[in-house]
């Protein structure tokens, strides 16, 4: 594969002076070095990502990932390390940076695109796509200022993804506009994976993340933990957020103070006739009652795309005493497609309070369909209707 | 073209081109070399916003460019009565009016890049912060909506001489474009270092406003040269005096068209000064491109 990014032991530190003003320097002259936080936003990076690959940084807040796609981007310098890349740039980092409230549309369409690097003769060629893409034909030449929010970011969307990039940076910018322009962004973004582009995005959204990428890196800590797929990187994600709140429950002494704790989760999957049933026991120790609890199960596919949701709620009330309480789920026959599906459950109030949660809990595989392929096993009954017939009835 | 052709033909054309280290600067000259190629292969955009600062400054206003007149011609008007009149400079300098306005035009120039390019960075935030352009441009286009403005001043200032004063159709003339050269590579010279400085230290700017408002008065804008010549004698201050690029700027504007003012002292050499003062402003320029280039790195963090 040709090769068009190569970040080499790439690190680096930011430093945060709190005196910005040559006053307050002065005056914290002998103190100064007091005055500077310094901490290490990126540490030893190396990523290597070939032209027609989708890569996406995930990654807690504060992780790294805005700052990594920078440093790639050559917006931000690296302190230590090399980033080394070719072919046409196109960095969608924040809608419409370089949009100018006093000129028109056309105007800011010519700007803009000559910012994110595409000529004027490339714009003039576009124009008219972009503008239609846009949907903002109308306005084209009344002034951005007096743009609804909504028309501002979907010219912006439109400009930038008109040009012919090898390598597209976005950060966190797919999710713009109504439902129907959405689409439209995401099949923009499909077209770029079909020609044969780059794509390196950063987003929270595992849902996004699984369905676009190919390879998912994750940072922690401005470190990666995880290259390669997008799957196992999404649950690493998720069980980073677990980890995160039970070191937030974390007394110090090892002990934790949840209110309503999940002990244990065992799922168990039987196969019988061809259906497949799943039961799935939680163990929840209840701590310190509060006015009622619940359970909820979400299923999923690898990809993180969420397929099923529900709560305990919906069926009886839990018992509120101190102690263990075992609750059954079960699921006769699981109406989905063969493959491997994690499910996630998590304790909660009825008015939306969070006490405790695992995702992935687990994880359970269903084997062999007879009728199809699919996210849902559907049993269709195929015969021949005789047309003619039906139409003289 | 086929989907998997034009696949391939990406390919190729990406695998022909060499992996680019991004934050290598390179040496002083091949940094130098490669800075410039960067702006040059940006010079597209660089018109675009120097359009932009244009047309945003006067949109939605009535009169539009003739605002741009307004400040040095009110200017004009109260030099011309508190010195000229009140203070009497007008008997020992002939054809005032000009004379001052030559000044006020060429100071207006200077002060227009050096403060507009000082705070060029900090409003353009948003681009520097989530784009990679090569940041010269930001400054490097306020030096040219200044330049622009320059221009429709000196068209008011030239029909002035026409109507009320006259050319002097000699060589001399070929002095203003050599000292607005001087003016401008020295100016800008000056503006991108203090847009990159700004850009940590936030004070740069108010120290910049004081500088512009003491620098109006080391320059024979509303004094002449030979009322400095006359108290100093040519001794070691006038030197100093004479050594500031923007003074020699503004005295070779006035020498070129001041056509009243023929007979006035002018300093020996201007031309060769003013040379001199032109390749002194071009090794400033490219020091402080590349201290420019040194601290860029760290622009997108410290905004």
């Amino acid at each position: 594969m040709t090769q068009l990014i190569a970040v080499h032991d790439v690190s680096k530190r930011f430093v945060l002076h709190k005196d910005k003003s040559l006053k307050e320097r002065l005056v914290n002259f002998r103190t100064s070095r007091r005055h500077v936080d310094d901490f290490w936003a990126l540490r030893d990076i190396n990523l290597e990502i070939g032209l027609g690959t989708t890569v996406g940084l995930v990654g807690h807040n504060g992780s790294g990932k805005s700052t990594l796609l920078k440093v790639i981007g050559g917006i931000l310098e690296p302190t230590t390390g090399t980033v080394a890349r070719r072919g046409q740039l196109a960095a969608l980092l924040e809608l419409g940076a370089g949009f100018h409230p006093d000129l028109t549309g056309r105007e800011n369409v010519y700007l803009n695109g000559s910012i994110l690097g595409f000529s004027r003769a490339e714009i003039d060629r576009q124009f008219d796509a972009i503008v239609d893409f846009s949907g903002v034909e109308s306005f084209i030449d009344t002034q951005v200022k007096f743009y609804s929010s909504g028309m501002y970011v979907r010219l912006a969307f439109a400009i930038a993804v008109h040009g012919d990039p090898d390598l597209l940076l976005v950060d966190e910018v797919l999710a713009v506009g109504d439902e129907p322009f959405q689409r439209k962004c995401m099949a923009k973004i499909s077209q770029f994976q079909a020609e044969g582009r780059t794509i390196v995005l950063v987003s929270h959204s595992a849902e996004q993340v699984g369905s676009l990428c190919d390879r998912v890196v994750v940072l922690n800590a401005g470190q990666m933990i995880h290259d390669g797929s997008p799957s196992r990187g999404i649950q690493i994600l998720r069980e980073g957020y677990d980890a995160e709140l039970r070191a937030s429950h974390d007394d110090g002494a090892g002990h934790l103070d949840f209110a309503y704790e999940i002990v244990n989760v065992a799922p168990t999957t039987t196969i019988d006739d061809g259906r497949t049933r799943l039961v799935i026991d939680v163990d929840v120790d209840v701590n310190t009652p509060k006015v009622d609890w619940g359970l909820g199960l979400e299923v999923e596919n690898t990809l993180g795309m969420a397929l099923y949701q529900m709560t305990t709620f919906e069926h009886m009330t839990l018992p509120n005493s101190i102690g263990r309480h075992r609750v059954r789920i079960a699921v006769d026959d699981v109406p989905l497609g063969p493959g491997k599906y994690l499910f996630s459950v998590g304790v909660g109030s009825s008015n939306g309070e969070n006490f405790d949660r695992r995702s992935p809990a687990g994880a359970f595989d269903i084997f062999g369909a007879d009728h199809g392929n699919g996210v849902v096993r559907l049993t269709p009954q195929v015969s021949l209707v005789d047309a003619a017939a039906a139409a003289a009835d | 073209m086929s989907l998997t052709d034009s696949i391939e033909a990406r390919a190729r054309n990406v695998a022909s081109q060499p992996l680019v280290v991004t934050n290598r600067r390179g040496g002083f000259l091949v940094g130098t070399a490669h800075s410039v190629r960067d702006i040059w292969a940006h010079r597209g955009l660089l018109y675009l916003l120097v359009r932009r600062e244009i047309r945003s400054r006067y949109k939605n206003s009535t009169l539009g460019i003739v605002w741009s007149l307004a400040r040095p011609l009110v200017q004009l008007g109260i030099y011309y009565f508190a010195i000229g009149h009140m203070l009497g400079a007008r008997s020992s300098i002939p054809d005032f009016a000009i004379f001052v306005f030559i000044g006020i035009t060429m100071w207006g120039l200077f002060a227009d890049i050096v403060s507009g390019a000082t705070t060029s960075l900090n409003a353009n935030a948003g681009l520097v912060k989530k784009v990679y352009l090569p940041r010269e441009i930001f400054p490097l286009s306020t030096a040219g909506s200044a330049l622009f403005n320059f221009g429709v001043q000196l068209v008011v200032l030239l029909s002035a001489i026409a109507i009320w004063g006259s050319f002097a159709f000699d060589p001399r003339l070929l002095l203003a474009p050599l000292s607005v050269a001087v003016l401008l590579v020295f100016a800008t010279a000056l503006g991108v270092l203090f847009s990159a400085v700004n850009v940590y230290l936030r004070d740069t700017e108010h120290f910049v406003e004081i500088g512009l408002l003491l620098g109006f008065w080391f320059a024979p804008i509303v004094y002449s040269y030979s009322f400095v010549h006359k108290a100093l004698d040519g001794n070691w201050i006038e030197q100093i005096f004479l050594s500031n690029p923007v003074t020699l700027a503004v005295i070779g504007m006035q020498r070129a068209l001041w056509t009243g003012g023929s007979n006035q002292p002018w300093p020996p050499g201007l031309e060769f000064r003013l040379l001199v003062a032109l390749l002194a402003s071009v090794v400033l320029l490219w020091l402080t491109q590349r201290i420019f280039a040194r601290l860029q790195g760290n622009f997108a963090q410290e905004m």
